[in-house]
């Protein structure tokens, strides 16, 4: 019997299912080997590599926000302990090619430690969800924090621990090739990110088509309902909350062997809010969701921190808008807007969601020139926001009429535009 | 002796100063299953609100005046925001209200800048109050208590003695019912966020400079608020009165303790320069209430005088 | 069918001095209640009798507070939902209880996965077990739901999510099956499929039901049990229940009930 054959009663056909889940894995996959053909700067690659550290980290945070519906505050820890293992273990190995390899492989420690933790974690915190199992979270994430300062043996303190990737080795030739890659420069350690990011990628995908990753779904829409068809809501909860602190880990050591330094800091509370925002603002209900999150919010991380000190409330700002008004996040907004492409009826839909937009975009201009001034009144060193060379001093009445009138100006039309809507 | 009674007094004082901030938050989370985790910026703002406005009319206007904005404030956002996530459930309620903790930090720093301010105790309370075994206690203490316990007073007459009060007690326990008795609850879910948001403010106005006005004040006080609403139980502001007064007690004495877990453990083999050995209780501290609320949200998840789990 | 009481056949389900206090509310008191293999056992009374939480009770959801419930002679009372489940217990809701963000077909999977030993595997796909995806396509036929397979359960219209709930309580293949109120709010024709439907999908196991459309109760049932108050103030088949003053007195509002059976 061919599966063609079945396909309307066994579901969805083969060539559905490559279009639908392998192709986007080959796309990816091109893109991460392209990358380098592009003689990315040193800058670019420095940016790449925390994109794909932060993409696993986030996918692992989806595990248990999205599809578990585990809201945690302290997934940062896994990162961490699976990180610090990591970094401990980079330090044990020997120079020489299997230096190298063992570096190249430490990701798997990372994993290791991210599981462990989260099984001695896990067992107290799975046994509810919701409100309990966020505020358990939040306790054990200042728990490890705090005791991470305290022994300085293994956290090293305020400093941390850092290490070094580089296992030196001479060039050796096999069979004519001569092999130089000793992780030391970034665009090996991009190779070695790039790897990571796509297996554990696919892995994290695998895992959601497994009995276990369905089953996740299933106890986070009905937990009730699932123990009615055989499944323990609390077991699957806490074997989740394992596989997720171990991707978590994988990340970690991805971080360990890129950054070549760990410090207690990457274990605390900020960096476990940065993860959330990045699934969140992502979108939680796709699978590629937090990889856009991540991708959008690391960008944002470094190229908005360079222009302005008020990139930590751009980001506040856009994690509300997202709350409110967009739940599915991102790639959500991204899939609307296929549909809305594609659906009957486009023209006047688009058109809509276009003026809407535009309105969204003029009051933007007027919270940005509000932002913008008074982060330059505060610093005090007399500083004037100067955009496309129009000087804003914060006492000129021009200053205020472009803050006050966009803001009101796009409210007013976005409001319009929602009454408008209104049958 | 002399430590001991200081103790009990700092411990109460700074109690009393978690449950102003706390009982905000049982309110809000009893009745409408928000755990804010904005509450203690809303304390926070309370602290800069009463510094710049102390500024310009005294400490004793500001007293009034900074509360009732950060009430307001609070209002706001309950009307134009909260409002409006509520329906997507209280996991989204959380992560509004953390996003909004976010957005407040920004805007403190900007506003105020990322260095602490000058916020200042009065002139009138900068003394002693009285003087025990040659030490003297500090005026702004007494000042703090007396303004808890008022507070304190005014809460219970509120919930007690007014038909508002009423219907918010019962809100607080049966948070389904109220709406069958026809009561607007939107309008009294609005104002409880406000009056919870405006004692928060209270608590920054009378904490700030008692303790420390900067952008990381709510950061450090956030997660204890939370802990102190866990432990006290659900529905219950007796629960957080006393789980407010024991934190406060517990991390005043352990701070004061000046012993080392060699002290503790000694006997059982532990080396006095090993680095466990050379952990002192004090420096623990600041973890025995997340200790805490781990171990009772896994032991009793109904936390002391809940009247129902989580 | 009927006579089924014969003591050296071990009952599917047998309850025992089952109790359950609410604080000071006694809800359920002292029922006592057997039921044979393959028995289609109904339960009725007026609202409020205690239905549900004895429903609560047999499927595990509530633990008792005396008494006991046996499933083919081992006592299941006390044991958490799933572990009863995995003993050939399930049960419906009266409110559709769906996986609301999951198509038809996996929903069905979900009730399959267990039954056919997939536990809580994550080395291998949900689709790598042929007899799995054949176990469901085999349900969904039967149900009636396989051209709406792969829409969002939430897209359902009514009718067909109380088929999907009866669908996903069978298909693990349990030896009992509890369904509360399936056909709830139901037309008069989607009742009768509803009916045959059920009819269809426990042959062959024990089923018990409560209901409030009569006709459907007097149709389906080879024996009746009348609770009213918590106790148990009648069993016995249609025709037994229909002449038995008892009932006739505790039904006293609903006596249009009663006579719509007739």
């Amino acid at each position: 019997m061919t599966d063609t054959a079945l396909s309307p009663a066994l579901g969805p056909t083969r060539s559905a299912q490559f279009r639908d889940r392998v192709l986007p894995f080959l796309a990816f996959a091109a893109v991460l080997v392209a990358i380098p053909a592009f003689g990315p700067s040193r800058t670019w690659l420095t940016l790449f590599n925390s994109m794909g550290i932060n993409i696993v980290f986030a996918l692992s945070y989806t595990m248990l926000l999205g599809r578990a519906g585990l809201l945690s505050f302290g997934h940062a820890v896994y990162f961490g302990l699976g990180g610090y293992l990591a970094m401990h273990l980079m330090a044990a190995i020997p120079e020489g090619v299997w230096g190298v390899a063992g570096v190249f492989a430490l990701p798997v420690v990372g994993f290791a430690g991210g599981a462990v933790a989260g099984a001695v974690i896990g067992w107290p915190s799975c046994r509810r969800a919701g409100i309990p199992f966020a505020m358990i979270s939040l306790g054990i994430a200042e728990l490890v924090a705090s005791a991470a300062f305290i022994f300085v043996s293994v956290f090293g303190g305020e400093e941390g621990i850092s290490g070094d990737r580089m296992k030196w080795f001479d060039p050796i030739a096999i069979g004519g090739l001569e092999i130089d890659f000793t992780m030391g420069p970034l665009g090996d350690v991009y190779w070695f990110i790039a790897f990571w990011t796509f297996l554990a990628t696919v892995l994290m995908y695998a895992f959601t088509r497994t009995p276990l990753g369905r089953m996740s779904e299933a106890v986070r829409d009905n937990p009730e309902r699932a123990a009615f068809v055989g499944y323990n809501p609390q077991q699957v909860r806490y074997l989740v909350f394992i596989a997720a602190g171990g991707f978590a880990g994988v990340g970690g050591g991805m971080a360990a062997v890129n950054f070549e330094i760990f410090t207690p800091e990457n274990l605390s509370l900020a960096p476990s809010g940065f993860v959330l925002l990045m699934a969140y603002i992502g979108g939680i209900r796709y699978f590629a969701g937090p990889i856009l999150g991540a991708v959008v919010l690391t960008w944002m991380q470094s190229s908005f921190s360079a222009y302005t000190e008020a990139w930590l409330l751009y980001l506040g700002l856009l994690f509300i808008v997202i709350v409110m008004f967009a739940p599915d996040g991102l790639a959500g907004v991204v899939a609307r807007l296929a549909k809305g492409v594609t659906a009957p009826g486009a023209a006047p839909r688009l058109g809509r969601w276009a003026g809407r937009t535009v309105a969204a975009l003029v009051a933007l201009t007027g919270v940005v020139v509000l932002v913008e001034v008074a982060v330059r009144w505060s610093g005090g060193y007399g500083e004037t926001f100067e955009p496309f060379g129009l000087p804003l001093p914060a006492d000129e009445p021009i200053t205020w009429v472009l803050v006050g009138v966009p803001i009101a100006l796009g409210l007013t039309l976005l409001r319009l535009a929602a009454t408008g809507d209104e049958p | 002796m002399e430590t001991f009674v200081f103790s009990v007094l700092n411990g109460v004082t700074y109690g009393l100063l978690l449950f102003m901030l706390s009982s905000g938050l049982t309110l809000i989370f009893s009745m409408m299953g928000v755990l804010n985790f904005a509450h203690a910026s809303f304390y926070m703002l309370g602290a800069y609100f009463a510094f710049t406005i102390g500024a310009a009319t005294g400490f004793w206007v500001a007293l009034f005046l900074a509360p009732v904005l950060v009430g307001l404030i609070g209002a706001a956002v309950e009307r134009w925001g909260l409002r409006k996530v509520h329906t997507n459930g209280h996991v989204a309620e959380l992560l509004f209200t953390f996003g909004l903790a976010y957005l407040i930090e920004e805007i403190v720093k900007i506003v105020w800048g990322k260095l602490s301010i000058p916020y200042k105790i009065p002139p009138l309370l900068d003394g002693p109050a009285f003087t025990l075994w040659g030490t003297d206690y500090p005026a702004y203490r007494v000042f703090m208590l007396a303004v808890s316990i008022t507070m304190l007073v005014a809460l219970f007459l509120l919930l007690k003695k007014t038909r508002a009060g009423l219907i918010i007690q019962a809100a607080l326990t049966h948070p389904a019912m109220v709406g069958h008795l026809g009561h607007n609850v939107p309008k009294i879910f609005m104002t409880v966020f406000g009056i919870g948001c405006g004692l928060a403010g209270l608590a920054g106005v009378i904490g700030g400079n008692y303790l420390v006005t900067d952008p990381s004040m709510a950061y450090a006080m956030g997660p204890i608020v939370f802990v102190v609403v866990v432990i006290g139980g659900m529905g219950s502001l007796a629960g957080a009165f006393v789980a407010s007064l024991l934190i406060g007690l517990l991390q005043t004495f352990a701070v004061a303790v000046d012993a080392t877990f060699f002290d503790l453990f000694g006997w059982a083999g532990l080396g006095a320069m090993t680095e466990v050995g050379r952990i002192s209780i004090s420096s623990l501290a600041p973890m025995l209430p997340f200790l805490l609320l781990v171990l009772i949200l896994m032991i009793r998840p109904r936390g002391l005088m809940g009247d129902r789990e989580f | 069918m009927n006579s089924a009481m014969n003591s050296a056949v071990t009952p599917a389900i047998e309850i025992r001095g089952l109790t359950k206090n609410f604080g000071q509310a006694e809800i359920i008191r002292g029922v006592d209640l057997t039921i044979a293999p393959g028995e289609r056992h109904a339960i009725i009374g007026p609202n409020g009798a205690g239905k549900s939480t004895l429903f609560n009770l047999v499927s595990g959801m509530f633990k008792p507070t005396a008494g006991e419930v046996r499933l083919h002679g081992e006592r299941i009372s006390g044991l958490p939902p799933y572990a009863v489940n995995r003993r050939g217990l399930s049960r419906s809701f009266q409110v559709s209880s769906v996986f609301t963000n999951m198509t038809v077909r996996e929903n069905v999977r979900c009730g399959v996965l267990w039954s056919m030993g997939q536990k809580y595997a994550f080395w291998k796909s949900v689709r790598a077990s042929r007899a799995v995806q054949e176990r469901t396509a085999e349900i969904l036929a039967m149900v009636g739901l396989t051209d709406k397979a792969d829409l969002p359960a939430a897209l359902l219209p009514y009718a067909d999510q109380r088929t999907l709930e009866i669908a996903i309580t069978i298909a693990g293949g349990p030896s009992v099956v509890m369904l509360d109120e399936p056909t709830a709010g139901m037309s008069h024709s989607e009742t009768a499929r509803a009916v045959a439907l059920i009819r269809a999908a426990t042959a062959a196991k024990t089923l018990l039901i409560v209901e409030h459309d009569m006709g459907v109760v007097f149709g389906l049932a080879d024996r009746i049990s009348v609770l009213c108050y918590g106790e148990i103030i009648a069993t016995g088949t249609p025709e037994e229940i229909r002449g038995d003053p008892r009932v006739r007195e505790a039904y006293l509002g609903d006596e249009a009930g009663l006579e719509a059976a007739q």
